[in-house]
C-alpha cells in the first residue's frame, strides 16, 4: 500500500480503494513484529492441540494391524493419548500403513493420502510398509511406502509391538511439536 | 454326541474306490498308491470330466480341496493336481493330470463342484492353464493389465513395481 | 427401482483385512455381490520356492496371521509328510496344546472384529483383553505375540518353560468365567439377536459343494472336522465334541466358534495332564528328493487348510501349494448376501471370520 497516494484515497472507487488498501494490515503487522508475536504465542498452542489429537485412519492392511487393534484395546490403549481411530480419511490427521503395500493398492492409498486434509502425517508402520519386509523379492510389493507416499516416522518390527507403536506415536509428537508453524504459517 | 447322518465311514475305503476306478477306466488312469483313506492317481486329459463325474456320482466326492498347478520347464509338461475329498468315506484323493506346456488346456470341473471355481481361476491366472468350460475365465489375484503368468518357472521373481 | 453397484471396500471399517465387496443394490436389498480380492497377493508361493525349507516358517506366519501357529503347523506337517517324518510324541502334545490355545485366540480376534462391525466397542475391549491373556501365554513359550515362528521341522523349537501347567490353568480358569459373561452380553442382548439370526443363510448342501469348511461349514449343520475325521497331531487321544448347528444363518456361525472355544479349553487340560516325557524334536534332512511330494490337511481356526509341497532335489521345494479356507468361503459370499439389505453385510461377513493374508497369498 503506498502511503503517497493517501490524499487520493477520497477520490477513489470502491474498487481501486479495495486494491489499495488490502495489504494494510499484513503489512502493519509485519513491519512492527505483529505477526512473529502472534506466530510465536499460537505455535506451541496449535501444536498442544493437534498432537494430543492425532485422529489416525482406521485402516488396516496386514499382521501389523492386529498389533494396532491390540494397541487400542485396554491394557496398551492408544486412546489416552488421543488417537481415536476414524473411518473416513476427510477426518484423520494420520495414515498408518500396517502392511506391505501391492500394486493393485497402491494407486487407493495415494488416494487416501490426497483425501486426508493438510497437516496430515504418515506413519510407516512395519518392515513391509519401511522397505518392503520379507517380500523383497515379490513381484506384486511396493518395496517401501516412501516410494510414493512422504514419511514421517518409521516404525520397526515385525512386527511391532504395541508399545512400540505407541512409542513412534510419540515420536510424531516430538515431530509435530518442533515442526508446527503459528497462525500466519510463516517460519 | 450327535448322529452324523452323511459322514463318518460310509465303507467304501480308498482301496475299493482305486480298483473300481481302474475297473471302469482301464485306460486312463494310473493308480500310484491307494490306502485306507488316500488314493494317488493319474488320469489322461481326455477322460477327466469322466472320471470326475464318475468320483461325484459313484463315490460321494462332494469337497473339491485344491485344485493347482505345477510347471515342468524342463519336461515341457504342466500339471494340473486336483486333491478331492469325500465327507461321508472319508476318503482323499490325489488326482494328476498332465497336459503340454505349449496347449495347457483342460475341462473344468466347475460346474459339477463350486468350491473348484476360485481355484480354477486362481490357476489360469498364475500359470496359464486355461479350464474350458468355466464360468468366468479371468485373472483373480494379480492386478488387471498383467500380462505375465507369475508362478511359471521361466519367470524370474524379483522386484517389478 | 435403479439398480447400482455399491463398492463396499478397499477401504471401509467393516473389512477384515483388504478386499472389495461390490454389491448391487436395488434400494436398500442386495440383488448380487462380486467380491474382489488380490490387494494382498505377494506371490508367497513363488517366494517360497526361492527359499530354504526351515526359513519358510516365518513366512508361512504371515499367511494368515490371526492364527499363525496353525499355518506354520500346516506347513511342517506338509514337509514331515514329503520327507517321512515321524515326529515324536511330546511334541505332537506339544502342537496339540499350542494349536488349541491359537485357536481360542483367533477366535478372540474374531469376536473382537465382529464387535466392531456391529457397532459394539464392548465385545471388542472384553475380547482383546482376554486375548492378552493367552498372547501372554504363547510369549512365555516362544517369545512372540504374533509370529511365533515355534513349529520346526520334526518338532518344536523348544520345550515348555517352567510353570507351564500352572499358568495355563489359571488363565483358562478365568477365561472359562469370563466368558460366561460375555456369551451373555450377546446371546441376552435383543439388538445383537435381532442382527444375527436370520441373515446370512447358506444350507447344508450348497456349502459343501461351493467348499466352504470350518464353523461355517458346521454352522449349517454338516458335521465335518478334520481333527475328528482325519486326525492329526495327539486329536486321535483326545477327547472332545464337534461343535454344529443346524439354522445355517450367521448366529448360528457365532454360536459354533463360541462353543469351540469352550471345547479347546477341554482339549488344553486333557493335553496337558496327558503330555509324555521325551524328546521335542527330531532333525530333519536338509534336502528333498527330486519329484517327491507330500500334502497335509488341518483344521485351521477358519476351515480345512491344505499345503501340498514337491521337492527339488536341493533344500528348497519346488513347488508349495497353499489351500487357503477363506479363499473358498469367500467365493461362496455372494449365496450368503444376495436377498439381505446392505446393513446386513457387515454382520453377514463378520460372521465368516476372514482373513485376507491367507486368501491373497
Amino acid at each position: 500500500m503506498d502511503m503517497r497516494l493517501a490524499p487520493h484515497a477520497i477520490a477513489m472507487s470502491a474498487q481501486e480503494f479495495l486494491a489499495w488498501s488490502r495489504d494494510l494490515m499484513e503489512q502493519l503487522m509485519q513491519a512492527s513484529g505483529g505477526k512473529k508475536a502472534v506466530d510465536k504465542i499460537t505455535a506451541p498452542i496449535w501444536s498442544w492441540a493437534l498432537r494430543n489429537a492425532n485422529y489416525p485412519l482406521h485402516f488396516g492392511i496386514a499382521c501389523c494391524a492386529l498389533e494396532m487393534a491390540a494397541a487400542s484395546g485396554s491394557r496398551f490403549d492408544a486412546e489416552r493419548l488421543g488417537m481415536i481411530f476414524r473411518s473416513s480419511p476427510r477426518q484423520t490427521d494420520v495414515l498408518l500403513i500396517n502392511g506391505w503395500v501391492t500394486a493393485k493398492l497402491r494407486p487407493d492409498l495415494r488416494r487416501l493420502y490426497e483425501q486426508m486434509a493438510e497437516p496430515h502425517w504418515v506413519v510407516a508402520m512395519g518392515e513391509c510398509a519401511i522397505s518392503g519386509g520379507p517380500w523383497y523379492d515379490s513381484y506384486n510389493t511396493v518395496q517401501g511406502v516412501d516410494t510414493f507416499i512422504p514419511v514421517d516416522v518409521y516404525i520397526p518390527g515385525c512386527p511391532p509391538r504395541p508399545e512400540a507403536m505407541i512409542d513412534g506415536f510419540m515420536k510424531l509428537h516430538k515431530k509435530i511439536n518442533k515442526e508446527m508453524k503459528g497462525t500466519f504459517l510463516e517460519d | 454326541m450327535a448322529q452324523r447322518e452323511g459322514l463318518g465311514p460310509g465303507g467304501k475305503t480308498g482301496e475299493v474306490i482305486a480298483q473300481a476306478l481302474i475297473e471302469q477306466f482301464p485306460e486312463y488312469i494310473k493308480i500310484k498308491k491307494a490306502t485306507h483313506n488316500r488314493v494317488y492317481a493319474m488320469v489322461d486329459k481326455t477322460a477327466w470330466l469322466k472320471v470326475a463325474t464318475y468320483m461325484k456320482d459313484k463315490f460321494e466326492f462332494d469337497h473339491v480341496t485344491a485344485v493347482s498347478g505345477v510347471d515342468w520347464l524342463e519336461e515341457k509338461k504342466m500339471w494340473v493336481v486336483s486333491h478331492i475329498t469325500s465327507y461321508s468315506n472319508q476318503v482323499t484323493a490325489e488326482i494328476i493330470v498332465e497336459l503340454p506346456r505349449d496347449k495347457p488346456e483342460i475341462d473344468s470341473v466347475s460346474n459339477l463342484w463350486g468350491g473348484a471355481n476360485w481355484h480354477e481361476r486362481e490357476t489360469y491366472d498364475m500359470f496359464g492353464i486355461i479350464f474350458l468350460g468355466h464360468p468366468r475365465m479371468e485373472r483373480i489375484l494379480t492386478p488387471e493389465g498383467t500380462d505375465y503368468f507369475p508362478y511359471r518357472k521361466d519367470f524370474v521373481g524379483g522386484r517389478r513395481v | 427401482m435403479a439398480e447400482m453397484w455399491l463398492n463396499m471396500g478397499p477401504q471401509h471399517p467393516m473389512t477384515h483385512g483388504l478386499w472389495n465387496l461390490r454389491v448391487k443394490i436395488d434400494g436398500e436389498t442386495i440383488v448380487e455381490a462380486e467380491p474382489v480380492v488380490g490387494y494382498l497377493h505377494r506371490g508367497w508361493e513363488k517366494i517360497a520356492e526361492n527359499r530354504m525349507y526351515p526359513q519358510i516358517i516365518p513366512l508361512a506366519d504371515r499367511l494368515c496371521y490371526g492364527a499363525s501357529m496353525s499355518w506354520e503347523h500346516l506347513y511342517c506337517n506338509t514337509i514331515e509328510d514329503m520327507m517321512e517324518l515321524e515326529v515324536p510324541d511330546r511334541a505332537k502334545y506339544i502342537r496339540s496344546i499350542v494349536l488349541e490355545a491359537q485357536r481360542i485366540g483367533s477366535h478372540l480376534m474374531w469376536l473382537a472384529a465382529l464387535g466392531t462391525d456391529l457397532g459394539s466397542y464392548t465385545i471388542f475391549l472384553y475380547s482383546v483383553r482376554e486375548r492378552e491373556l493367552f498372547l501372554d501365554l504363547m510369549q512365555n513359550l516362544c517369545g512372540a505375540r504374533l509370529t511365533y515362528n515355534y513349529c520346526r521341522i520334526g518338532g518344536v523349537r523348544n520345550d515348555v518353560p517352567a510353570n507351564f501347567e500352572r499358568d495355563f490353568d489359571r488363565v483358562l480358569t478365568h477365561f472359562e468365567k469370563k466368558m460366561s459373561g460375555l456369551e451373555a452380553l450377546m446371546d441376552q442382548s435383543t439388538v445383537f439377536r435381532m442382527r444375527m439370526e436370520d441373515v446370512g443363510y447358506i444350507s447344508g448342501e450348497q456349502a459343501r459343494n461351493l467348499g466352504v469348511t470350518g464353523p461355517n461349514l458346521r454352522g449349517s449343520g454338516v458335521e465335518y472336522d478334520v481333527r475328528k475325521d482325519d486326525p492329526y497331531e495327539a486329536y486321535a487321544d483326545l477327547d472332545f465334541q464337534v461343535c454344529y448347528e443346524n439354522e445355517g444363518d450367521a448366529f448360528a456361525r457365532y454360536r459354533v466358534r463360541m462353543d469351540e472355544m469352550y471345547e479347546s479349553c477341554k482339549i488344553i487340560r486333557q493335553a496337558i495332564k496327558q503330555m509324555p516325557k521325551g524328546p521335542y524334536r527330531l532333525k530333519p534332512p536338509r534336502t528333498a528328493e527330486k519329484g517327491k511330494s507330500g500334502w497335509a490337511h488341518v483344521e485351521d481356526p477358519r476351515g480345512e487348510g491344505f499345503m501340498y509341497a514337491i521337492g527339488n532335489g536341493t533344500d528348497r521345494p519346488y513347488r508349495l501349494k497353499v489351500r487357503s479356507p477363506i479363499f473358498v468361503t469367500v467365493s461362496a459370499a455372494p449365496v450368503m448376501l444376495v436377498g439381505y439389505k446392505v446393513a446386513d453385510v457387515p454382520a453377514i461377513m463378520g460372521s465368516v471370520d476372514m482373513c485376507l493374508g491367507e486368501t491373497d497369498r
